[in-house]
């Protein structure tokens, strides 16, 4: 990924409207984002365009990656175990 | 250097309830009016908000805006202006119903009127029973809010800046303001907006505590271009907590969690709320239990490596209620704590949650500041409203749903002020020589700097100041050296330096700047606790303890004035209360229990 895209991509993480999104996102930026392939990479680009209760309810598995969502399933999941794992 | 220079009638910092509230007024007025904003609209920090918003419709029971007036009086600990609590308590109903017909999805009784649900602190006939005032939409009230806001903006041609920081108040050598300088993130290119009114809708700045339920969005941007540009900032040293974030984190842990059978311990595993409330223990009120906390940790029980935390035990709960009854906390323990809170106590400490103070303001949304013996003299063609901004309603404590009521009333005055005085008719003042210097040399100083202050351990360095020194119970001694520490820290933060130097989508730089901002707030937050001697509301000082002669450590005599802290010398001063509503009798002194 470019540098600005890169940059433009985590001040919209690192800037969200719930301070859950704001944590989570900036730890998967500095721990997991880089391993992502560059379709993966896209994926993320669009997840996180989604509004932030809806993409709160998923990462924080209150909601399941369905429909539209699905194909978010395995990126959500990426999300999930960067947090948890850094944790413990 | 040449600056490019966009011209509007008026220019709004901020997209949040406050700065789209004030928006709708200015473009509906035919004006051409700029929202800018450091993110889309709908990602401001109103969306957090679930609880809903007070208006004392009286859809569910009886209700009367005198009750809430009282409450509200009440809640701020007597230190809010009983004028301006009266404009925004008779203005709740025609703005929340207005904001349904911008489209707002109520939640709605069976009758079709929106339903109400009670809230803390808000009750009927002046302080007799709870009632059920609050107003709200499923748990996305603040998002349904601004969503309806930005739809009725877009409509009316409001023009939105999104990703654009503003960096500067632009005054002229009279005082008045002509509007901002703004960077515009995509490019790094600073502009100047050059206005006939300037309304501030900044949110507020709770980033400037260790442990905070802000998003990181709050760094107090408008209170550091206000402070920059000379304007004082009110009662700063009233800051509401809650008694249970994660520690680290901030993330709220309900109070259900308590109710639920939770525990408090310190490091020595000891229930120590045995200690402080030996009958209602760790169900106490929030103000007795986050005190508890706080007094463990300073005096050296406090758990892990900085033994800055304590712990809330609910292992010994059976792991089927907790999943039952308190849905979601397993996940947050898990996710920002790394505990499994079936398995280990979850490590919790008091957390900063609302900025009472900020810029003064008259009730008409209008900024004011003492000059020539009058404490209250406006700003020309400066507003602010919303948490940015002290009005001042909720004095030295806000009630819940208070805050969203704060920018919808606020929020639409400031913006008929604004059209008020436009309609009067004044041109574009012409703008300085060096309107945009102050802008363009700090953003140099920043770039060129070697050997500079690196931006996140100063900014962890003014966190942990503020928590240690001025968080949610203070002490005489501990405030004395959080002054000096803050003004080491301050040091630090005019001496930052980047590594990246690239013009477009600079994070670092801009979170360089918004560092600038935390510690003028950070600043005038200690200072201005040090200063007042009393404890009122959320300021509560361990050395003005709740004696007969001065109940709950509050002392009108000496103390029922507003702070203004003086960001170019440092210096304070106070202003009178206004105690006189605008039609009713004054809501007298009493001592403030619940
Ligand atoms: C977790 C949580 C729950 C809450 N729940 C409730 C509740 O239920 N009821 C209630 O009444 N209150 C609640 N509050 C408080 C309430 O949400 C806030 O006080 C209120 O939303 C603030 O609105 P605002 O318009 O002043 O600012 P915000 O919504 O924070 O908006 C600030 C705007 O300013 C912009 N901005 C800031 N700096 C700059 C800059 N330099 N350049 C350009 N733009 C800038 C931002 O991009 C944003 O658009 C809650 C607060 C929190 C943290």
């Amino acid at each position: 990924m470019e540098r600005a895209d890169y940059e433009r991509l985590r001040w919209r993480c690192i800037r969200r409207a719930l301070l859950e999104l704001d944590i989570t996102l900036t730890r998967f930026l500095d721990a997991g984002f880089a391993d992502l392939s560059e379709a993966e990479q896209a994926a993320f680009v669009d997840l996180v365009a989604l509004e932030d209760h809806e993409l709160w309810y998923l990462v924080s598995g209150k909601e399941e990656c369905e429909g539209d969502l699905a194909h978010f399933a395995p990126l959500v999941e990426k999300i999930r175990k960067c947090s948890v794992r850094l944790a413990d | 250097m040449s600056i490019p220079v966009l011209k509007f009638d008026a220019v709004i910092v901020g997209a949040g309830g406050a700065g789209l509230r004030s928006a709708i007024q200015l473009s509906e007025a035919g004006l051409k009016t700029a929202v800018l904003s450091k993110v889309f609209p709908t990602r401001s920090h109103t969306v957090a908000a679930q609880g809903g918003v007070a208006a004392s419709l009286g859809n569910s029971e009886e209700d009367h805006w005198h009750w809430h007036m009282y409450d509200t009086v009440k809640g701020s600990d007597w230190l809010g202006d009983q004028d301006a609590i009266e404009f925004m308590v008779r203005k709740a109903n025609e703005c929340v119903v207005e904001l349904e017909h911008y489209g707002m999805p109520f939640d709605r009784t069976d009758n079709g009127k929106i339903y109400q649900r009670p809230f803390g602190g808000h009750m009927s006939n002046f302080g007799e029973k709870p009632v059920r005032r609050s107003c709200a939409a499923a748990d996305r009230t603040g998002h349904a809010m601004l969503h309806a806001m930005y739809q009725r903006n877009v409509k009316a041609n409001t023009q939105f800046f999104v990703e654009w920081m503003a960096l500067d108040l632009i005054r002229d050598s009279e005082g008045h303001v002509l509007g901002v300088t703004a960077m515009e993130m995509e490019t790094g290119q600073v502009v100047i907006f050059h206005s006939r009114a300037t309304i501030f809708a900044t949110g507020g700045a709770g980033r400037i505590f260790h442990s905070s339920t802000n998003a990181f969005i709050n760094t107090g941007d408008g209170l550091g271009m206000a402070a920059r540009a000379g304007i004082p900032l009110e009662d700063m040293e009233f800051w509401q907590f809650h008694p249970t974030g994660v520690a680290g984190a901030g993330v709220l842990i309900t109070e259900g969690v308590r109710g639920e059978g939770g525990i408090l311990r310190n490091a020595n595993k000891e229930r120590f709320m045995e200690r402080y409330a030996p009958n209602a223990k760790d169900l106490a009120s929030r103000d007795v239990v986050s005190r508890a906390m706080t007094t463990e940790i300073n005096e050296g029980r406090g758990c892990g490596l900085n033994k800055d935390y304590v712990l809330l035990d609910i292992t010994h709960l059976d792991p089927n209620v907790i999943m039952k009854r308190l849905p979601g906390i397993r996940e947050i323990g898990l996710q920002f704590a790394g505990v499994d809170c079936i398995k280990e106590p979850l490590p919790v400490v008091p957390t900063c949650h609302y900025q009472m103070g900020g810029i003064p303001t008259h009730y008409s949304g209008r900024v004011v500041v003492p000059q020539d013996g009058n404490p209250n003299t406006i700003v020309p063609g400066f507003y602010a409203a919303g948490e940015c901004a002290c009005a001042s309603v909720h004095g030295a404590n806000r009630l819940g749903t208070n805050s969203l009521l704060d920018l919808l009333v606020f929020g639409k005055s400031a913006g008929d002020s604004a059209v008020e005085d436009l309609k009067a008719g004044k041109a574009h003042r012409d703008l300085p020589k060096d309107a945009a210097e102050k802008s363009l040399s700090r953003i140099a100083a920043i770039d060129n700097r070697k050997g500079g202050a690196n931006v996140h351990e100063t900014r962890l360095a003014m966190q942990r100041t503020m928590q240690t020194h001025a968080g949610v119970f203070r002490f005489g001694d501990l405030l004395k050296t959080g002054v000096e520490k803050i003004l080491e820290v301050e040091k630090a933060a005019r001496e930052l330096e980047i590594k990246d130097k690239s013009l477009a989508w600079n994070t670092a730089r801009s979170e360089a700047l918004e560092m600038e901002n935390l510690i003028e707030v950070a600043k005038a937050t200690m200072l201005s606790a040090e200063a007042r001697k009393e404890s009122r509301g959320a300021h509560v000082r361990d050395d003005a303890p709740d004696t007969p002669e001065f109940p709950n450590g509050r002392n009108d005599a000496e103390w029922l004035k507003h702070t203004l802290f003086n960001p170019v010398d440092n210096s304070i001063s106070y202003k009178p209360v206004n105690m006189q509503p605008l039609t009713v009798e004054t809501i007298a002194l009493k001592t403030r229990s619940y």
